[in-house]
């Protein structure tokens, strides 16, 4: 195994892309993705990978060609960030219902107005219902290894469905890590080539993605909502075979840190959770009870694994970079969802914020910790708060408070 | 000796409806000369109090810092369908999108040429530097052949990507737009000509005539590896021969 080197998740995602050995990448520049597409265009130029790179005009027509390379049995892949996912909404929905593996890194960044090119969440929680897998790296390791792993999850006959590779913007996109680059040779044994499937084929003519009466047409949503499902023990596998073969642990539905006794869990997607980890630490050294999940797949979600998980804990703290206006954090949302109907399960309350690149520091997460303790000792505590906005204007608070 | 400077006489100034705001742009790079030619426009035409700029995505993404107008920031490639709906909204607004080559030739293609087609009473500026600048020198759609980009490392291959589009051309080939004219910066002679195709788009509006558009062949030393006087040169001698200057429709 080759060490560390020094490199942005933007370029550990372009080596992952190289080594599973991709034949199409249509893509499109949007920051804080680019470099993702400028590293894939260099080693193509290099001879370094044989790939077609297609800069298209813009990222509805990259997902489109994307989608149409992968129908014909190849191994596809694109990038993309903030609005180029938005813009990518209806091919979103075309590539999950069409049931093509591709692989999509998703440079996490918000979503304007007002324009801001920092990380959150937003882009990724608004295709949440697309039918796209959606993993999330804490990392830059993480982001290679991830998407290592989301071709074979995403391939997988018993899945076939597109997978996302989540990355926030700037915290790892434009951040220097030691990572793993491994060898070929050794990917080779992890990823097989692309199991052969019955796609666009000129000996056996067909036509694909055609118009169906309705009482047909829940049939295929039912079989997606079935891969989806398979997909938890598919992401799972997976993960496993990873961390045996490269002695790293990147994979799984949810990872868990100093959860088993913890009073006090918080749960978080991405970056965010490898910034709890480092509180969690801190907090266990002075003999809190404290504990950290990282939701690793957010879809498909692992409800039952949550629900197990939090069964011991008498508070979670679920800290949500993204928001379901008119109702409530998502994250947050579905941990209550997966505790419905468990007898032993903690109280929920939402963190929001860290959006448009605010922090998640130790400042929040020792005022949420604060939050956390009142709940715990029965004091009236809010189920949600907002972290890092101000009073407005008109002097009124966020609240609603005057 | 002491300058009075109250006997000096003024022979230049910043136009009345630019602010003090610095440019955010590299030295070299025309997008400031652009900005002060279409600030002095409205400034000639009196037209500041009535006047709406749509900033697009790119280098120029900050464009509404340096007008003294209202200012609409926008989605990549959608400043010529938002100009149409602040027209079609207040007729009595004068309505100018700024849009560089990725924004207006390539993500936003559709919406470019079908506001043309519409003949919308509007004046789109169109910087064309052959690159995307701001995201750090991907290929454009204008990108001249064999020019090397951060997504072209060996030049661009016209076999897989194409050659540099001239849009003014296509948009020229529509019945409805009034004025459409290429022009550059590269000096004096060129300056003052593209100032009077800026104040004639805008003029046009003015009048009710209908869609003008001005493309501007613009620089990008950063991204070019080109020295600012390079630059200058290279668009003179070089990306003038794939896209000519001049006047391709004036139905004025």
């Amino acid at each position: 195994m080759t060490s560390g080197r020094n490199m942005t998740a933007t370029s550990a995602v372009a080596y992952a892309a190289r080594l599973a050995q991709v034949d199409v990448v249509a893509a499109y520049p949007i920051t804080p993705q680019t470099r993702i597409i400028e590293a894939i265009a260099k080693f193509v130029a290099d001879g370094e990978m044989k790939a077609q790179f297609v800069q298209v005009e813009s990222e509805h027509s990259a997902l489109a060609a994307t989608i149409a390379a992968s129908s014909n049995g190849v191994r596809a892949f694109t990038a993309t960030s903030s609005q180029g996912l938005l813009y990518m909404h209806e091919m979103m929905h075309w590539a999950a219902s069409a049931r093509v593996p591709i692989v999509m890194a998703n440079v996490n960044r918000a979503v304007a107005p007002p324009w801001n090119i920092y990380g959150d969440h937003q882009d990724a929680i608004s295709q949440r219902d697309t039918g796209w897998l959606q993993l999330f790296a804490e990392t830059n390791q993480h982001a290679l290894d991830m998407t290592l792993q989301a071709f074979r999850i995403a391939e997988d006959p018993r899945v076939q469905l597109p997978v996302m590779v989540n990355l926030d913007g700037f915290t790892l996109s434009h951040t220097y890590e030691p990572v793993v680059v491994p060898e070929p040779e050794v990917v080779n044994r992890f990823l097989a080539p692309r199991p052969a499937v019955d796609w666009l084929d000129v000996e056996h003519p067909k036509t694909i993605n055609g118009v169906v009466s309705p009482e047909h047409y829940i049939q295929f949503r039912a079989l997606q909502k079935d891969a989806a499902r398979r997909a938890l023990v598919v992401i799972e596998e997976v993960g496993e075979a990873f961390a045996e073969q490269f002695c790293r642990d990147s994979g799984g539905l949810l990872s868990l840190e100093q959860v088993s006794d913890a009073e006090i869990v918080f749960v978080a997607l991405g970056s965010a959770a490898s910034t709890i980890r480092s509180m969690v630490r801190a907090w266990r050294s002075v003999g809190r009870k404290v504990g950290v999940i990282s939701v690793r797949s957010y879809r498909p979600f692992p409800d039952a694994k949550m629900a197990e998980a939090l069964a011991g804990a008498r508070v979670a703290v679920v800290w949500d970079r993204a928001y379901s206006f008119g109702c409530g954090g998502p994250l947050a949302g579905e941990v209550k969802g997966a505790l419905y109907g468990r007898e032993s399960r903690p109280v929920v309350l939402s963190a929001v914020g860290g959006f448009g690149g605010a922090p998640v520091g130790p400042t929040e997460l020792e005022k949420a910790l604060e939050w956390a303790d009142a709940s715990m000792q029965g004091r009236p505590v809010p189920l949600e708060t907002w972290f890092g906005v101000k009073a407005y204007r008109d002097g009124r608070t966020p609240d609603g408070k005057e | 000796m002491p300058v009075d400077v109250a006997r000096m006489t003024k022979v230049f100034e910043r136009p009345k409806s630019l602010t003090e705001a610095r440019y955010t742009y590299c030295p070299g790079c025309h997008h400031g000369v652009i900005t002060r030619i279409i600030g002095q426009t409205i400034d000639e035409l009196g037209i500041a109090e009535r006047t709406v700029g749509i900033a697009p995505v790119g280098c120029s993404v900050f464009a509404y810092l340096w007008y003294r107008c209202d200012a609409v920031q926008v989605a990549h490639g959608r400043a010529s369908a938002v100009a149409t709906g602040i027209k079609r909204a207040r007729p009595d607004l004068v309505v100018f999108s700024y849009q560089g080559d990725g924004d207006f030739a390539s993500i936003g293609t559709a919406e470019s040429l079908h506001a043309a087609n519409r003949g919308e009473n509007i004046t789109v500026i169109f910087v064309n530097n052959q690159i995307y600048g701001m995201t750090g020198g991907e290929m454009a759609p204008t990108t001249l052949v064999h020019q090397k980009t951060t997504t072209t490392p060996d030049g661009r291959d016209p076999a897989t990507c194409g050659y540099p589009i001239r849009f003014s051309e296509i948009i020229a080939t529509l019945d409805a737009p009034v004025y459409v004219t290429r022009q550059a910066l590269y000096d004096t002679r060129r300056i003052q000509d593209c100032t009077k195709a800026v104040k004639k788009a805008f003029q046009n509006q003015v009048d009710g005539k209908g869609y003008s558009l001005v493309e501007i062949l613009s620089t990008c030393p950063t991204n070019w590896r080109m020295s600012p006087t390079q630059a200058n040169e290279h668009v003179a001698n070089v990306v003038t021969q794939v896209f000519p200057l001049g006047d391709l429709v004036d139905r004025g």
